[in-house]
């Protein structure tokens, strides 16, 4: 899927950006940022979303034996409007991606998404007529996990890296804070 | 039957409790994953890992068998021949590229089962997961083995 220029954040040394104190942001704004982004990290409740094998790994995790509780995730909803992150755990078919995308459009803001499991990120095994290739075709994610399915540790590392990312976002825009944080590629995208 | 207060309140709390601290002498189940790991079972088949003869050069010859037992299609090979000013594999020729997709791939382990030479090993570093999608397209260079 080609990569769309809208989502990054264009701005340079002039035009001031909230919470991007080296390009201009205020001081205030920037401490607000990190003290939400503090409170959202540490608390993300994930969306009960199982769709296939991957969801009895994800069960797992919040099992004793890995306990995501310590990082502020064990809180798995079955509302969308109570959720922070949606953990799409197994294959999603054609017909449940509007289904999908209903519920995603449903989650409260800021909300981000974890692509768990071959099937979800790519579409795996099943190259074939009724799966989505890549969940990323109907919602954004952030996330994704490798793995058929990953074990519980692989989404354990999944959702510690969501909170760092978390972390360096700027509270208004949701998006990330610095141009600095791209890849070359995508900074020659955006010149062109 | 009359309420009792002491059989039908204090005692079941006083009983319930004491499984409870019965229960804390048992041993912790929960491993504290990003400071411990826990021990992986030793077929665990988790990232991809060309490795080298002792002697340093490339087990991997380029025959794309691993490609081809692939379930999810998600190895691509291309090969080369060696010569002798530049020799990477013992053999006639050897991978000049060597990519796998990550997230196509399912860890089934066929490819170790097919290659010839035990070139492609499925090792036990299970932290993978990434932001972006271009990530996991693994080239040679971070799948091959270092040399020791």
């Amino acid at each position: 899927m080609p990569k769309r220029v809208e989502t990054l954040v264009l701005h340079d040394s002039s035009t001031p950006v909230i919470g991007d104190t080296e390009h201009g942001g205020a001081v205030v704004v920037t401490t607000l940022d990190t003290l939400f982004n503090q409170a959202r990290a540490n608390a993300l409740w994930p969306l009960t979303f199982g769709l296939a094998c991957c969801a009895i790994e994800m069960m797992s995790t919040v099992a004793a034996r890995f306990d995501l509780a310590r990082f502020g995730s064990e809180a798995f909803r079955a509302t969308p409007r109570q959720a922070d992150v949606m953990i799409i755990a197994g294959r999603l078919s054609k017909k449940m991606a509007p289904v999908l995308r209903q519920i995603y459009d449903q989650m409260p803001d800021p909300k981000w998404v974890i692509s768990m499991g071959a099937c979800a990120s790519s579409g795996g095994v099943y190259n074939n007529y009724a799966i989505v290739q890549g969940a990323d075709q109907v919602v954004p994610v952030d996330i994704y996990v490798p793995g058929c399915p990953p074990s519980p540790d692989a989404l354990m590392y999944a959702v510690i890296k969501l909170q760092n990312k978390i972390k360096h976002q700027a509270m208004k825009t949701n998006k990330s804070m610095s141009i600095l944080e791209l890849k070359p590629r995508e900074l020659e995208e955006v010149k062109a | 039957m009359s309420f009792d207060v002491f059989r039908d309140v204090a005692k079941p709390i006083v009983s319930g409790f004491g499984i409870t601290a019965r229960r804390l002498k048992a041993d912790k189940v929960t491993v504290q994953y990003p400071e411990e790991r826990r021990e992986q079972f030793p077929r665990t088949r988790w990232r991809h890992v060309l490795t080298r003869y002792d002697s340093g050069l490339e087990r991997c010859i380029g025959c794309s068998l691993c490609a081809g037992a692939c379930p999810a299609k998600c190895i691509y090979v291309e090969a080369a021949e060696n010569t002798d000013e530049a020799r990477f594999s013992p053999g006639e020729r050897y991978s000049h590229r060597y990519e796998i997709n990550m997230l196509r791939c399912i860890f089934c382990g066929y490819c170790q089962d097919a290659c010839p030479t035990g070139a492609i090993v499925l090792r036990q570093d299970f932290e993978l997961a990434n932001y972006e999608r271009e990530d996991f397209i693994y080239t040679k260079e971070m799948l091959l083995e270092p040399i020791r």
